[in-house]
């Protein structure tokens, strides 16, 4: 577990050395991609933009401004597993750096980040204006015409903060929570409650 | 019907939407810091939950709104007969339209059919505004739920075999700590619960949905709701799924339990989800539409 300092796109040293529980700081430049961006690239359209070790990032920002004044005032991320039937085929087709958004991935994700060496990076959920000053302006928007939730941000950031909580190891944070949580279910639930008064 | 100045209605309801997506409530703030408090220093939860306070402090300096995704917008007003309603509902829709453009709202109603975007937050039952005749004084609660949490929400009927749950407080407890449980971090926890026992399909959902205006430390006037609330809250702390899921000693912030009447046939448990993010004010209005006071 430690501090690290990335720059998205990563090369793939970087992005294989990254394990469970590492903080990281993110710079350099990184893309958005949701519901409607993941649909498309994972069913065979083209990428307006090489994504090669790009920081993949869920998240449907707010922006406000028009192109050349764009900046955006809200950008936490979206749940992840909405992407989870995608991802797979956009990693593969890709080769992103890494895949960040929150709340993990499933299994077939899981795959597919052992498969390529790469990281999932989970960032704070709901910490929108935190995380949009840490970007430091808007390159460029592709695919507009998904709506702008749901277009390409290209995005400058500067020490974006996250945590790698699923690796190219194949070790996931999400799954531990999920085990160790549903066997403290399991012991909570085999006492009830008594009856209320009548 | 008592005429009001619609440009004062229109102030009102736009600082009622402002300040619902940019100044987190201080009941919440409070619970986030007393959790905060919890964790170990330096531990995830306790990171998690300290990028979460300088976000929403941020967005209350700012006047920017705590989460990009602002949600559905929701509004109960209440009411006297003789208010022209159709004129607050039209003050609420000009609100969230100027705010949209702002960027103090994102754009958040799709077709679901086409796919496309209206841009400007309304459509076919966008927004919901559910009226509720009443004595007076005019009274608008509205609230902003996001999508993460409206997902992980759920409803039960009982009995359920497979959480060996029963139509009884036991059953609910049960089901209640399951959907805390399915959602893990995906409702962006720490969040609140509210839940509409009985009802119907419909109601519950709307109860439940209700319920999430009390306030954090305004006690149930049920006795065993009460009881069962601190019971769920406790035991669901214990599940260690902690601040959006990556582990830790608070995983709920609250719960609401409301009780409806329900079918004989029919026992519904109806679980709302809200994210730490929970975000709704009420405001009591004059007869002018002007802000008397807020609640």
């Amino acid at each position: 577990m430690a501090l690290r300092r990335i720059r998205s796109p990563m090369d793939p040293e970087t992005a294989a050395s990254l394990a469970v529980g590492d903080t990281v700081l993110v710079s350099g430049r990184i893309v958005t991609g949701r519901d409607q961006v993941h649909r498309y690239l994972a069913s065979g359209g083209e990428s307006p933009l090489d994504l090669t070790g790009m920081v993949l990032y869920h998240c449907g920002p707010i922006v406000v401004g028009d192109a050349g004044s764009h900046r955006v005032v809200a950008a936490g991320p979206t749940t992840s597993m909405r992407e989870e039937p995608y991802q797979a085929d956009v990693i593969a087709r890709f080769k992103p750096g890494a895949v960040m958004g929150k709340g993990g991935m499933g299994e077939r994700t899981s795959k597919a980040l052992v498969e390529h060496g790469i990281p999932y990076l989970h960032a704070t959920g709901g910490a929108a204006v935190y995380l949009a000053s840490c970007i430091e302006r808007v390159e460029g928007v592709y695919l507009e015409e998904f709506g702008r939730p749901e277009a390409m941000w290209v995005l400058c950031v500067r020490d974006l903060p996250a945590l790698v909580t699923m690796d190219g190891k194949g070790a996931s944070l999400h799954r531990h929570i999920l085990d160790r949580s549903a066997s403290m279910l399991k012991r909570v639930l085999e006492s009830t409650l008594t009856p209320p008064r009548t | 019907m008592i005429p009001m100045d619609s440009s004062k209605l229109g102030r009102s309801m736009y600082e009622l939407m402002m300040r619902t997506s940019t100044e987190l409530p201080e009941d919440v703030t409070c619970a986030l810091e007393k959790a905060r408090e919890r964790e170990p220093v330096h531990s995830t939860a306790a990171n998690t939950l300290d990028i979460i306070l300088k976000s929403a402090e941020l967005s209350r300096a700012n006047r920017l709104p705590i989460c990009q995704d602002t949600g559905v917008p929701f509004a109960v007003v209440r009411a006297p007969q003789a208010v022209d309603t159709a004129e607050i509902t039209r003050a609420l829709v000009s609100a969230l339209k100027t705010l949209t453009i702002e960027g103090v709202l994102r754009q958040n109603c799709v077709d679901p059919v086409n796919g496309s975007n209206s841009g400007d937050n309304t459509g076919p039952h966008v927004p919901q505004v559910h009226y509720e005749p009443s004595e007076g004084p005019i009274r608008v609660d509205f609230m902003l739920k996001g999508g993460g949490s409206e997902n992980v929400s759920t409803q039960y009927s009982l009995p359920c075999d497979e959480l060996r749950a029963g139509r009884d407080l036991e059953g609910v407890r049960r089901c209640v700590l399951d959907a805390v449980f399915k959602a893990q971090g995906r409702g962006c926890a720490p969040g609140f619960i509210s839940v509409c026992i009985g009802g119907d399909r419909a109601s519950g959902y709307l109860v439940a949905k209700k319920g999430l205006f009390r306030k954090l430390g305004e006690a149930n006037p049920d006795v065993d709701l009460a009881r069962l609330e601190s019971v769920i809250t406790e035991e669901a702390n214990m599940l260690g799924i902690g601040p959006m899921g990556l582990g830790g000693n608070t995983t709920l912030l609250g719960c609401a339990l409301n009780a409806a009447g329900r079918h004989p046939a029919s026992f519904f448990v109806t679980v709302s989800y809200s994210c730490w993010a929970t975000r709704r004010y009420s405001v009591e209005l004059d007869e002018t539409g002007g802000v008397a006071r807020w609640l």
